[in-house]
């Protein structure tokens, strides 16, 4: 059959209550079988356009166009709840993103995917325990059997996701849209979810439309490329053309900004202003990505014998710090300590950039939240420059703080929402018992280094992009002048566009001000491009840590492979889809 | 700005975000408020001029329905009715702010210190006993508390006004600590202490202000509770007493009459439900715009 | 689940002592002479003395705490200082009452609240949503004692079908009994349904925004079929919570209504203890309060864990 497996036509989106759309003219189609990525930032308007197809939209939007599916009989936007009950499961299912909230906290799994089986009436009852369990077999569940009696909270995200896919798929629907399926997994987790979205689709022959943020990702699991931006498609293209010959200015700054191994000649990321004179990522032409070492050139070489920086007097010292957490039951309940950290021991030179790089679990946070002298460790050492932080005084922690500051990962809850960027900027300065009016001009000074001007202190957060929000987090943590500057995931939370730049303005400033860098991230990648040196966490436990070459060269364990080997690239991606 | 793609994104929010910060005001705001006003406007009203005096009786014209010279008709011993729902307002707004407070003078700093104690690991459990204290004395219900106080001392309003005062703390409390938990917790304020400032200052620069729309839509519904509690502690008897008027007892009164003179319960009935509606609608109204979660449900 | 409950339970012992304590403290200790109290001010020091001696109120506070909480723990109130019969008979006789009475109130309320607040909110944007949502906004502001009235006039001056008054509990007949019940259960239950619609509407709007009804949906379930297989369930939660603050006010609510037609419930026995200054039976009778709407808190306590499993397994 020549017919499209999805046909959407002029698809425009438009809130209750005013004239702007949210989403205009998209049209789009998927042959049936076919794999097609949707891409787009935050507000491109891709994961309406799937909520649209599966008519799921929120009631106060208002929808105008066609939504026509295979098999069904009409116009999805138009059609009847009930009529469109009939076709979701059974032509078109969906796997969302929140894998935490997505099913039902009071109900058993196999409750869960039982019901789906029973909606449609096309698995005999007494079969149905039979095929949930075949189900989450299929979705390489751990104890599949065990797993039908669990309730959502007793699973890993991962596994409920793959509970997601079982019941997404348990009608062997013709086309499955998966929202982000992903972007709220560990990317070892990532990994494994991914291929088996890929085996599974192919398993039972469906068409799928897959909606990501992360060009990495959609090139390994799709055919084709759509590319969204602020609610319309500005392109569309195979993965290598998307990739390699990409048409919009968008697009290519898009893809830019998404590769971390490539710089331009200065050492910077690529920009969305930059892009043109990016040439794709590496392995497919560019020869211009081979030049890793121009972006460390400014770490001192003392950054590289960190083993032995015993004798460079280092600036950080974490020598067998633990730290355990008793679980809090009243009264009655007692249960054995989590062991959050575990004996970590590392130092830290001045000058040095060091990324620590774990999954969540990992302990990342607990240690920096410790270094920054916010928790005490249960057990080990931690001198920053000469501060003894396990067991500082008050006095001794105001002194740290002066020269340790912290940048935090979520731009919109860590600024205050009910007081002006020039009191949020200053703060860090009246605990020092400066005067207003000097306070004042060292922020506007500070803002302007982070690339915002003068008129912004007198505005509040939420007038603030993120990417901007986190520029103002930054000019927080350097108005004081630390010496060293922890970052807290700072960019995990920004579209890539976004990151890019805000990365690159981390590098100018850690020049600039000649800091010493923590920075800690779940994304290798980004650490791989900042960081001389990384330390590779796991369960309370540093796995591996050395240079950034050399673990990334040579990994000695097989969890920083693994780790390695999950962490999509544009460029892995290009080479695993040609 | 230097930020293309992300603007349009976030640009669009921070619009939004923006028309809310902006007092707007939505129905139920407007209509709870017109409705205060109304009630205030009385009372005031009534310090310098009522139809007649609160004692003055009509001996001839006892139990009369509406007429011109009794707008809401009289009661057993001729005195005005519209008089006496002036001057009962006055007792009713009287106990409302007495009442709310002493409920958020001592309710928000208990819930606030509770709040900060649970961030220490020594005062855990002095946080927690706070809060079980605030659970048990949210087992004494206001009127309960009434009746004890009512008991204990002389009915009246002053007792009547103190227990309900007393028996909205714990609603206080509850309000102030979750809200300054929830503050504590975010990581503007671990900004903030890695910044070096204090506890208190914490308290005072970023706790307050963000708790303070909480803390406003708990006054508001308190103080129905409040106008609720005295009209039946008057309607018992033991709230204010005989010579002064009150809606309460004015209703209460009203029993006897009411298969010759309906009337004479409805005006009483009448306010207390729209002060009790007023301050509910306000309460409803500020929690709809200080709440953009609830916003989006719409005023139904 | 059984720690839980354990727990629970600790924590109801504690606060149950500690709320002895305090209405101990507050009638016994605060007022200063029970005995004086009873007698009114201008009995002679004698007689007062004679009072203090008899009832044991010359002994110290502690011991006098003791010998109350002893005495009730074996089911004795102790005796009225002003009628000087015991008090346990007239608290069991008069709490049957009250709890027919407030009982019948919380569940009509709920047969009333949970169905309509379901319905305005799945019509939230409809005329009769709006109108359910604008009706129970209305409600909740009208006092029960006033309701009490409006139906008193309506349904009983007017129409003549209820009494206006009285009591007669069902072994006198069961026909008497009912047709007196109506009208107070049906002025407490009223605005406590008005509330519970609204509690119940933004529970169902809460759920309804949850991505598992998404979930739900994507499976192929109505919006509405959705509600009711995945969405009630977990709308119950917050619910529970507001019908158990309803049932503790709703005990104490009961007064003004037990006033307005004169029935004997525990409440009618309050507001005659306090005039008549009968210390000692007020003190047993709101002990008696506080207990029940700490048993009521109790229970809530332990239905939190068999609606949601993972208070359950919180350990």
């Amino acid at each position: 059959m020549d017919e499209n497996l999805l046909e959407v036509n002029d698809l425009t989106i438009t809130p209750a209550g005013t004239e702007t759309p949210v989403l205009q003219d998209v049209s789009l189609s998927l042959a049936p079988g076919e794999r097609v990525g949707l891409i787009g930032e935050s507000g491109s308007g891709k994961s309406l356009t799937a909520q649209s197809v599966m008519g799921l939209l929120p009631e106060e939007l208002r929808a105008e166009g066609t939504v026509s599916v295979q098999g069904f009989d009409g116009n999805v936007l138009t059609a009847k709840e009930k009529t469109l009950a009939r076709m979701r499961s059974d032509l078109v299912s969906m796997v969302f993103q929140e894998p935490m909230s997505a099913l039902n906290p009071l109900m058993r799994i196999g409750a869960q995917i039982a019901e789906v089986l029973r909606i449609h009436g096309e698995v005999a009852r007494g079969d149905i325990p039979g095929r949930v369990l075949g189900l989450l077999t299929s979705v390489h569940m751990p104890d599949p059997n065990g797993a039908r009696y669990a309730y959502p909270h007793q699973l890993s995200g991962g596994q409920r996701q793959r509970v997601m896919l079982a019941i997404a798929l348990a009608n062997s629907p013709r086309l499955l849209i998966c929202d982000e399926p992903t972007t709220a997994l560990d990317v070892t987790v990532q990994r494994h979810m991914l291929d088996l979205i890929a085996e599974r689709v192919a398993a039972v022959q469906a068409g799928l439309l897959f909606i990501t943020h992360d060009l990495a990702v959609v090139a390994g699991v799709c055919d084709r490329v759509i590319v969204m931006y602020a609610g319309r498609i500005v392109e569309t293209g195979s993965v290598a053309q998307i990739f390699t010959d990409p048409q919009h200015e968008y697009t290519r700054g898009l893809l830019a900004s998404s590769d971390l191994e490539a710089t331009d000649a200065r050492g910077k990321l690529y920009t969305l202003k930059t892009a043109l004179s990016y040439a794709g990522p590496a392995g497919a032409t560019a020869p211009a990505a081979e030049e890793p070492a121009d972006v460390r050139e400014p770490a001192p070489a003392s950054a590289g014998e960190s083993d032995t920086a015993a004798e460079t007097a280092s600036l950080i010292d974490v020598t067998g710090v633990s730290k355990h957490f008793r679980a809090r039951g009243p009264l009655l309940r007692r249960r054995s300590p989590v062991r959050a950290l575990d004996d970590i021991s590392f130092s830290v030179a001045a000058g040095q950039r060091l990324g620590i790089v774990g999954e969540s679990g990992s302990g990342k946070s607990t240690l920096l939240t410790i270094l920054s002298g916010l928790d005490r460790p249960t057990s080990g050492q931690v001198r920053v420059g000469d501060v003894r932080v396990e067991s500082a005084s008050s006095a001794a922690l105001r002194s740290l703080r002066e020269d340790l500051q912290i940048v935090f990962q979520d731009p919109f809850a860590s600024l205050d929402p009910r007081m002006r960027v020039e009191d949020i900027v200053s703060e860090p300065l009246v605990a020092r018992g400066m005067v207003r009016a000097e306070r004042l001009a060292r922020v506007e000074e500070m803002l302007l280094a982070v690339d915002l001007d003068s008129k912004a202190m007198r505005r509040y957060p939420h007038q603030f992009s993120g990417g901007q929000r986190q520029r103002i987090s930054i000019a927080r943590a350097l108005v004081t002048r630390p010496q060293i500057l922890v970052a807290d995931e700072p960019v995990s939370a920004l579209d890539v566009s976004v990151r890019a730049q805000v990365l690159n303005l981390l590098t100018d400033l850690v020049d600039d001000y000649a800091l010493t860098l923590l920075f800690v991230s779940h994304d290798l990648g980004v650490v791989k491009h900042l960081c001389s040196d990384v330390i590779v966490m796991k369960d309370g436990h540093i796995v591996e840590s050395g240079s950034t070459d050399d673990i990334y060269a040579n990994p000695r364990e097989d969890y920083t492979r693994s780790l390695i080997a999950a962490t999509p690239s544009l460029a892995g991606a290009l080479a695993s889809a040609t | 700005m230097s930020e293309n793609p992300s603007t349009t994104s976030a640009g669009e929010a921070s619009v939004d975000r923006r028309r809310r910060t902006k007092l707007r005001l939505n129905s139920s705001m407007i209509i709870g408020g017109v409705l205060i006003l109304l009630i205030v406007a009385l009372a005031l009203v009534s310090f310098i001029w009522t139809p007649y005096g609160p004692s003055a009786v009509d001996p001839v014209a006892r139990l009369r329905p509406s007429s011109p010279e009794h707008l809401f008709g009289t009661d057993r011993f001729g005195r005005d009715t519209l008089t006496w729902i002036m001057y009962g307002a006055r007792i009713t707004l009287m106990v409302g702010i007495v009442a709310v407070g002493i409920a958020v003078l001592i309710g928000t700093p208990i819930g606030i210190v509770a709040a900060v104690f649970a961030q220490y690991p020594w005062g855990t459990w002095l946080g927690a006993v706070i809060m079980r204290a605030n659970d048990i004395l949210l087992a004494f219900p206001a009127l309960l508390l009434a009746i004890v106080f009512a008991a204990v001392y002389q009915p009246g309003t002053g007792p009547a006004m103190v227990a309900v005062g007393i028996a909205a703390i714990p609603g206080f409390a509850r309000v102030a600590r979750s809200g300054t938990m929830q503050v504590l917790g975010s990581e503007y304020v671990r900004a903030a202490r890695a910044s070096n400032r204090s506890v208190p200052a914490i308290a005072i620069v970023h706790v307050l202000p963000n708790i303070a729309s909480m803390v406003i839509v708990q006054a508001s519904v308190a103080f129905a509770i409040s106008v609720l509690a005295e009209a039946g502690l008057s309607f018992l008897g033991l709230g204010t007493q005989a010579p002064v008027p009150s809606w309460g007892r004015m209703l209460q009164e009203s029993q006897q009459f009411l298969s010759t003179q309906p009337e004479l319960a409805l005006w009483p009935g009448l306010f207390i439900a729209l002060a009790v509606l007023g301050f509910n609608l306000l309460g409803d109204g500020l929690r709809d715009r200080f709440d953009p979660k609830m916003e989006a449900r719409g005023n139904g | 689940m059984i720690s839980y409950v354990a727990n629970r339970a600790i924590q109801f012992v504690l606060a149950l002592i500690v709320a002895s304590v305090v209405v101990f403290a507050l009638m016994s200790i605060l007022p200063g002479n029970a005995a004086q109290v009873a007698l009114g001010t201008n009995a002679t020091p004698e007689a007062v003395a004679a009072l203090e001696a008899q009832y044991g109120l010359d002994q110290p506070p502690l011991i006098r705490y003791f010998d109350w909480v002893g005495g009730m723990l074996a089911g004795d109130f102790g005796t009225s200082y002003v009628t000087g019969a015991p008090i346990t008979p007239v608290i069991l006789a008069s709490v049957q009452v009250t709890g027919i009475l407030v009982i019948a109130a919380i569940i009509l309320a709920i047969v009333i609240a949970v169905p309509l607040g379901t319905f305005a909110a799945l019509e939230q944007r409809n005329w009769i949503g709006v109108t359910i949502s604008a009706l129970s906004q209305i409600g909740i502001a009208v006092p029960n004692f006033l309701a009490a009235i409006i139906l008193v006039i309506v349904f009983s001056l007017t129409l003549g079908w209820f009494p206006s008054q009285g009591w007669m509990a069902p072994v006198e007949g069961l026909g008497g009994f009912l047709i007196r019940l109506v009208l107070p259960v049906v002025s407490l239950a009223l605005v406590q349904a008005a509330i519970l619609t609204r509690y119940m509407r933004s529970a169902v709007l809460d759920v309804m925004r949850e991505d598992y009804i998404r979930t739900a949906r994507a499976k192929g379930l109505t919006r509405t079929k959705a509600l009711f297989v995945h969405g009630l369930r977990n709308a119950a939660i917050p619910v529970i919570t507001v019908a158990g603050v309803q049932l503790a006010t709703l005990l104490v609510g009961a007064v003004i209504i037990e006033q307005i037609f004169v029935i004997p419930g525990i409440g009618s026995e309050l507001v005659r203890s306090v005039a008549n200054r009968d210390l000692v039976t007020v003190q047993g009778i709101v002990m008696v309060l506080v207990l029940l709407v700490l048993v009521i808190n109790f229970i809530v306590d332990v239905l939190y864990p068999i609606v949601d499993p993972r208070i359950r397994n919180a350990s």
